[in-house]
């Protein structure tokens, strides 16, 4: 390990000072949550009177908090496969093509980033309704594939251009045909960034409300049936949810950060 | 398997690349295309290889036109110029990928990679990774995962340039030893005159999308055919003279009788720093000047003198030097230098 150079005096704690500042600011909605999650009150109060398991309890128990959760579930395994299906293969063209202008389509392939959500989600509701696919689990589904194909072509984008090309040329001139290089040389060493790409689609879509609102109907995603429920009866089973979704993609992002190698702080600092 | 290109052409937007390229190379030898970057070399290596398809002309292997062949029905081996290898998977991978690519039984790639691994001393690292090993070491998997699956033609796209210079001699020679035990058509892109004349049966000197010259080592260095070719390859001395008949006036030097009449009028002679003669030495040279010592740079095994002649161009001399031997001349001293017919080439115009 390299020395580091210890930086002292007033620029260093003032550093000290702020980074803690922005870190306390981060963490401020947790400090929050986690307590009320375990509150035996029953309204949300903060600091909680008591300890309690009631929330998860009411949370586990009920099949409409269970379904919302498993069909969420769903929306986001099929998002994330459609969005790395399509995402992929994108990115080869985007980056490989030496055709004059494809730097247009490359910066376009951002553009459900950029669009404002709800416009997005106004406009597939009109496509949608023609095709009967409100109210379907699998047509937010597509709808959020929009929203992930972005953070694919981005990051496994990234990881491409990263990519000495001549080891694709070394295996096609030992014997290799493309698809073949491609899957066995390429994707192998880009899995970093395709699982990246891979947990931010998930996550993407785990979480969304907006689409959901406007598409999902009565079958709720998890977003949609907390919104629900903060808007009916407002009671701290909404953090116990919060607590486990918090968990569950932490949990995601710990394997991520295990096989991804850092793929994704390296892309998200670029 | 016998190389042959006629009539290569290829151009990317505006420039071309390669202008009308002939070349063979026959089976079993090594042919090295040397010239400067941006002389279409590596261009010439890829239509070969089959990465590149040329505008014209036509590149066969045998008795096959391959010109239009994809690069992996080639069968050709090529080590690149950062070794490609897949850093991925372990040194036996490597190795197996082609014989993989081609069906070979999971016993025969067992053996080949073995006997491969033994033919460039490697035994000891089949399970290491790529980055595990040294430059010379990744240099040498990337050979041995070339020619492992017999290929018609070897390619090697400048490989030594990333190595140290003692690594880099070392190599060079073992490559050498295996092309010649193997029978290897090889061909050799490089930029480093050095190691073209160390290594090759014979030289392709390349420039402008163009070879310049085709020859033996010794021809290429000895008779070159223009000012560029005797420029870049070794050092010279290239002086203007003016010739009349037989004889040659060179400034600062007088007339010179040739065995052979150049054209009349001005000519390029090459006399290369090694031909220039001083001294007592020179006293007996029928072309003979007084010359200041202008810089003496100690090389080693010789030494190299920057000199001006009386009314002549700045000429180089470079002198063997054991390690009995006193300096030649000191830092502004003058000397006799002189040369003999013998010890000049009349490079063609043009």
């Amino acid at each position: 390990m390299p020395r580091r150079e210890r930086r002292a005096g007033l620029p260093a704690i003032l550093l000290a000072c702020f980074a803690t500042v922005v870190f306390v600011f981060l963490m401020l909605p947790l400090l929050v949550v986690f307590p009320i999650s375990v509150s035996s009150a029953a309204y949300l109060q903060f600091p909680p009177p008591g300890f309690s398991w009631q929330w998860f309890q009411r949370y586990f128990n009920d099949p409409d908090w269970i379904d919302a959760t498993i069909r969420s579930f769903k929306v986001a395994a099929v998002c994330t496969v459609l969005a790395m299906t399509l995402g992929v293969p994108l990115s080869f063209l985007l980056v490989r093509s030496r055709r004059r202008g494809i730097w247009i389509l490359d910066r376009l392939a951002a553009a459900p980033i950029i669009v404002p959500t709800i416009i997005l989600s106004i406009s597939i509701y009109s496509i949608f309704v023609r095709l009967q696919l409100i109210g379907e689990w699998y047509g937010v589904a597509i709808a959020h594939t929009v929203l992930a194909l972005p953070f694919v072509v981005i990051l496994v984008g990234a990881g491409l251009r990263g990519f000495d090309e001549s080891q694709e040329q070394a295996a096609i001139g030992l014997g290799a045909s493309w698809p073949v290089a491609v899957w066995r040389i390429t994707l192998p060493q880009l899995r970093p960034s395709l699982i990246s790409a891979g947990f931010l689609a998930f996550i993407s879509s785990f979480d969304e409300l907006v689409v959901a609102m406007f598409l999902s109907g009565a079958s709720m995603t998890l977003p949609k049936k907390m919104f629900d429920n903060i808007m009916m009866e407002i009671d701290p089973t909404i953090a116990a949810v919060s607590v486990t979704q918090i968990l569950l993609v932490a949990l995601c992002l710990g394997l991520t950060a295990l096989f991804g190698k850092g793929a994704l702080a390296t892309t998200m600092s670029r | 398997m016998r190389l042959e290109v006629s009539g290569i052409v290829k151009r990317f937007g505006g420039v071309t690349a390669l202008n009308g390229v002939d070349l063979a190379v026959e089976e079993g030898e090594f042919l090295t295309i040397l010239g400067p970057s941006g002389s279409g070399k590596t261009t010439l290596l890829k239509s070969v290889a089959g990465f590149e398809v040329p505008d014209e002309g036509v590149v066969r292997l045998g008795d096959q036109d391959v010109t239009m062949a994809p690069a992996r029905h080639r069968n050709v081996g090529m080590v690149f110029q950062n070794y490609a290898l897949f850093p991925h998977l372990t040194v036996a991978e490597n190795l197996a990928f082609p014989l993989q690519m081609r069906s070979v039984g999971k016993a025969e790639i067992a053996r080949r990679v073995k006997e491969a691994l033994a033919l460039v001393e490697l035994d000891a690292f089949a399970e290491r990774l790529p980055r595990q090993l040294s430059g010379g070491q990744q240099q040498r998997v990337a050979l041995a995962r070339a020619i492992i699956f017999g290929p018609a033609l070897l390619l090697l796209d400048e490989p030594f340039g990333a190595l140290d210079r003692k690594l880099r001699e070392s190599l060079q020679l073992e490559v050498r030893r295996l092309q010649r035990r193997l029978r290897l058509t090889t061909l050799f892109i490089t930029h480093d005159q050095e190691e073209a004349l160390i290594m090759s049966d014979r030289i392709a000197v390349m420039d402008k999308g163009r070879i310049q010259q085709l020859g033996t080592p010794s021809e290429v260095y000895d008779f070159p055919v223009s000012r560029f070719v005797a420029d870049f390859i070794g050092e010279s001395n290239l002086i203007e003279g003016t010739a009349q008949g037989t004889e040659v006036y060179v400034p600062g030097f007088g007339a010179l009788t040739l065995p052979q009449a150049p054209a009349s009028g001005p000519v390029t002679l090459l006399l290369r720093p090694e031909a220039l003669r001083l001294g007592a030495e020179a006293q007996a040279a029928p072309c003979r000047a007084q010359a200041t010592v202008l810089e003496t740079v100690f090389l080693g095994l010789s030494v190299k003198l920057r000199l001006r002649p009386e009314g002549g161009p700045d000429l180089l001399a470079r002198l063997p030097l054991r390690p009995s031997d006193p300096p030649p001349a000191p830092d502004g001293a003058t000397v006799t230098i002189g040369f003999a017919p013998g010890d000049i080439h009349v490079v063609p115009r043009g």
